[in-house]
C-alpha cells in the first residue's frame, strides 16, 4: 500500500514539474532562454483564478481563460523586458533579470492579493473521489496528468507536424536564415513565452484546488521545473514531461521508503547522478556546435 | 593676512562643528523627557501563511497600550508607542528588524510572534545587548529555556514541553488513544517538540510513540507520510505545524480514509486553517491558552468591548482570529507595563529585574497573575492554563 500510495501522488506532483517543464522547454527550443519567473507565473495562474472565480464570483468558466490569458500576457512582458534586450546585447543577464521579475510579481501578489494562504472552494473535481485500494483518488489527480500528456503530445505535434511549429524552431537553429525566409523573429519568440506562460497558468491553476494558494506557492514548483526540464532534456517535449513523472514519483517513493527527512536530499542527488551519467538529459540529445 | 583667512575660513567652520556635535552630545545624553514616548517592539509574521497571527498580536497589544495610554501612560505620563516590524516568519529578517529596533528604535522591550525559528534567532543578540524579550506565541521550549545568565527572554504562552505533555494526556484520556504517530514540522519548532514529545511519552506510561514523519510548508501531498504512520499502528496523530500544512495534513488523512483522531499544537489557528482544509477542520482537536466564548470575566468582556470597537469587523467572539495571539498579548503588555513602573526606568536591566520580581498582582484575560516570574522560571504559564479546543465553522470553541 505504500509503494502503491506513493505512486499515485507521484503521478499527480510530476504532472504539474512536467507541465511547468513544458513552459521551459517551449523557449529553450525557440530562443534558447529559459523564463525563471515561470514558478511564479504559475502562481499568478491560481491567484488570478481564485481572486476572478471567488473574491469577483465570476463563473470558473470565464475566470480559467481570463487567467491564462493574462498569465501568457504577463510572460510576453517578461520576454519584453527581462529577456530581449539583453539577448540583443549578447549578454545572459536575462537569468537574473527573469528572476528579478519573479520576485516583483510575487510582492506585488503580497500586496494586492494579501498575506494569508488561500483554498480554493470545494469543487466537484476535488470532492469526487475514484476509491482504489484503500486510497481516495481525486477525479483532479487523475485528469492532471492525462492534461499533461495532453499538452505535451499536442506541443510536439505541433512542434514537428505544422508550418508554424517548424519556423519556429527554424528560429534556434538559425536566425539569420529564418528571417531572411521571411519568419518575424522577435514576434515567434514572443508567442513562446506567451505559450510557456499559459502552460504555467494552467499548472497553477490545476495545483490550487490540491494545495494553497498564496504569493510564494510557485518558488520551489519553479526550481524543481527546472530540475526535471534539465534532467529530461531540455530540448525535448517528451522528455521533459516524462521527467517531471520520473521526478514526481521517485520524490514520493522516497517519502513513503525512506521518510520525509531525505526526499530533497535523495532526489536532487539522484537528479545529479542522471546528469553525471546522462549530461544533456534522460531524453536530450547532445548538441554540436560547429565552429 | 594669510593668519586673518585661516581663522575666518577655517577655524570658524570647525568651532561652529564642534559646537553642534557638543550641543548633539548633551541632547543624547540628557535623560528622556516625560513626554517622550516609551517605545515598545514587536517583531512577527506580518504577512505570509502566518500573517493572521501578527495582526492578532498586534490587536493585543494595541488594546492594552491604548488602555496604558487612556490612564496617563507610564513613568509620569509617557506615552507607550507600538513600533512594528514584519519578519515574514523567516529568522534572518526576523534578526534584521531586531538590531534595528535595539540600535536605531532604542525599544523598551519586543514582543515577538509566532515563529520560533525567528525567536531562537533573535535571543543571542537580545541577552547581549540587555533587551528584554516578550515571546507571546512562539512555544519552542528553548527560546525561555536558553542557558543565559542573566537571561532577558520572557513568554506569555504556552511552552513546547508542557504542552507535549498536555498532547499525549489529552489524546490518551478522550480519544483513549495508545499509539501516537507524530507528524511534525521540519524546523526548530517541530524538533523541540519532537523532544519535548519523547520525553513526555517517559512520563505517561498510557501511550507510546510509534512513528515520527516530517513535512515542508511547501510539501503538496502528504499521503506517503501519513500511509507511513497508518501502517505503524497509529491511533492518534499530533500535530504540530501551521495552518497551511495543518490543511495538507487533514486533506492527505481524508484522502486515506483514516477517521484517526488529530491533536493539534495551536500552529493551525494561525491562519484561515477551516477555509483551507474543508469540511474536517473540525476534526483537529488543539490547544489554546484563551477563547472568547463562552461566559467571560470582567476582564474579557472589557477586551471584546475594546476589540468591537477599535476594529469594527469584529463582531463577536467568531471575528476575533487567532485569539490567543490576542490575549497573550495583552496579558504580557499589563505584566510589562507593572515591571516598568516597578523600574521606575526603561533601561533593559532593570525591566528584566522587576518582572521576575513583580510585587503587584494582575488580574489578567487568562488568569489572575501572581508573582508570574522568578529567577529560574520565565514562562508566565503552565499546563494548568491550557485548554482544548476545536473549529465550529470558523470559531474557535472549547472542546468540553
Amino acid at each position: 500500500m505504500l509503494a502503491y500510495a506513493a505512486i499515485i501522488t507521484g503521478v499527480g506532483l510530476g504532472s504539474m514539474y512536467g507541465l511547468l517543464a513544458l513552459g521551459f522547454h517551449v523557449t529553450y527550443a525557440v530562443s534558447n532562454t529559459v523564463n525563471f519567473a515561470q514558478g511564479s507565473t504559475m502562481m499568478l495562474g491560481a491567484v488570478l483564478c481564485f481572486t476572478f472565480w471567488v473574491t469577483f464570483g465570476w463563473p470558473l468558466a470565464l475566470a480559467i481563460p481570463a487567467s491564462l490569458l493574462l498569465c501568457a500576457v504577463w510572460s510576453v512582458i517578461v520576454e519584453r523586458v527581462a529577456v530581449r534586450p539583453f539577448v540583443r546585447s549578447g549578454s545572459n543577464s536575462w537569468l537574473m533579470a527573469t528572476v528579478a521579475l519573479g520576485i516583483v510579481i510575487e510582492n506585488v501578489v503580497l500586496f494586492t492579493f494579501g498575506k494569508d494562504p488561500r483554498g480554493f472552494p470545494a469543487g466537484s473535481l476535488t470532492t469526487t473521489y475514484v476509491p482504489v485500494g484503500g486510497i481516495k483518488i481525486q477525479a483532479l489527480q487523475l485528469i492532471i496528468p492525462v492534461i499533461g500528456l495532453l499538452l505535451a503530445a499536442a506541443i510536439h505535434q505541433f512542434f514537428r507536424r505544422t508550418r508554424h511549429g517548424k519556423a519556429l524552431l527554424a528560429v534556434v537553429q538559425n536566425r539569420d536564415a529564418a528571417r531572411l525566409m521571411g519568419i518575424d523573429i522577435e514576434r515567434v519568440v514572443m508567442a513562446s513565452f506567451a505559450l510557456s506562460g499559459f502552460l504555467a497558468g494552467v499548472a497553477g491553476i490545476l495545483v490550487a484546488p490540491l494545495f494553497t494558494i498564496s504569493s510564494t506557492m510557485g518558488t520551489l514548483f519553479g526550481i524543481k521545473a527546472f530540475a526535471v526540464a534539465i534532467l529530461g532534456g531540455i530540448g525535448s517535449a517528451w522528455g521533459v514531461v516524462a521527467a517531471g513523472l520520473i521526478y514526481g514519483i521517485a520524490e514520493a517513493l522516497i517519502t513513503a521508503m525512506l521518510g520525509s527527512t531525505y526526499t530533497q536530499i535523495v532526489t536532487f542527488a539522484l537528479v545529479i547522478v542522471a546528469l553525471v551519467l546522462r549530461p544533456s538529459g534522460l531524453f536530450g540529445r547532445a548538441e554540436v556546435n560547429k565552429v | 593676512m594669510q593668519k586673518a583667512w585661516f581663522v575666518a575660513e577655517v577655524c570658524r567652520p570647525v568651532r561652529f562643528l564642534f559646537a553642534a556635535i557638543a550641543v548633539t552630545a548633551s541632547l543624547a545624553a540628557a535623560p528622556a523627557l516625560a513626554a517622550d514616548p516609551i517605545k515598545i517592539g514587536h517583531v512577527a509574521a506580518l504577512s505570509g501563511g502566518s500573517a493572521q497571527s501578527g495582526e492578532a498580536i498586534t490587536r493585543g497589544l494595541t488594546i492594552a497600550i491604548d488602555e496604558i495610554n487612556a490612564k496617563g501612560g507610564l513613568l509620569g505620563g509617557r506615552k507607550l508607542e507600538l513600533v512594528q516590524r514584519d519578519d515574514e516568519s523567516t529568522p534572518p529578517k526576523g534578526l534584521t528588524a531586531a538590531r534595528e529596533l535595539v540600535f536605531k528604535e532604542k525599544v523598551a522591550i519586543i514582543f515577538g510572534g509566532i515563529d520560533s525559528p525567528v525567536a531562537f534567532a533573535m535571543l543571542p543578540l537580545l541577552n547581549k545587548e540587555k533587551v528584554p524579550h516578550m515571546a507571546v506565541w512562539a512555544a519552542g521550549t528553548g527560546i525561555t529555556r536558553n542557558g543565559a545568565n542573566p537571561n532577558y527572554i520572557f513568554r506569555v504562552s504556552a511552552v513546547d514541553v508542557l504542552v507535549d505533555v498536555k498532547l499525549l494526556e489529552y489524546a490518551n484520556k478522550k480519544f483513549g488513544a495508545k499509539k501516537a504517530g507524530l507528524i511534525l514540522i521540519n524546523n526548530p519548532w517541530g524538533e523541540s517538540n519532537e523532544k519535548g514529545l519523547i520525553e513526555a511519552v517517559k512520563g505517561n506510561p498510557e501511550i507510546q510513540i510509534v512513528g515520527t514523519e516530517k513535512f515542508e510548508n511547501s510539501d503538496v501531498d502528504l499521503v506517503p507520510q501519513l500511509t507511513r504512520l497508518k501502517e505503524k499502528g497509529a491511533d492518534v496523530l499530533i500535530l504540530v505545524g501551521n495552518a497551511a500544512p495543518g490543511a495538507q495534513v487533514m486533506k492527505a488523512r481524508e484522502r486515506l480514509s483514516w477517521k484517526v483522531p488529530v491533536v493539534s499544537h495551536w500552529g493551525i489557528s494561525g491562519g484561515r486553517f477551516p477555509e483551507l482544509t474543508g469540511p474536517t477542520a473540525g476534526e483537529a482537536h488543539f490547544v489554546q491558552t484563551y477563547s472568547f466564548f463562552g461566559k467571560q470575566s470582567p476582564v474579557g468582556e472589557r477586551v471584546l468591548a475594546a476589540l468591537k470597537a477599535k476594529y469594527p469587523a469584529i463582531k463577536g467572539p467568531g471575528d476575533i482570529f487567532a485569539p490567543i495571539g490576542t490575549a497573550n498579548a495583552y496579558d504580557a503588555m499589563h505584566l510589562v507595563a507593572l515591571a516598568i513602573e516597578q523600574a521606575k526606568s526603561t533601561d533593559g536591566d532593570a525591566i528584566r529585574t522587576a518582572l521576575e520580581d513583580l510585587k503587584t498582582s494582575y488580574q489578567g484575560l487568562i488568569k489572575k497573575y501572581e508573582k508570574p516570574f522568578a529567577p529560574g522560571n520565565h514562562d508566565a504559564l503552565g499546563p494548568t492554563d491550557y485548554i482544548m479546543v476545536h473549529y465550529d465553522g470558523d470559531n474557535v470553541v472549547p472542546v468540553y
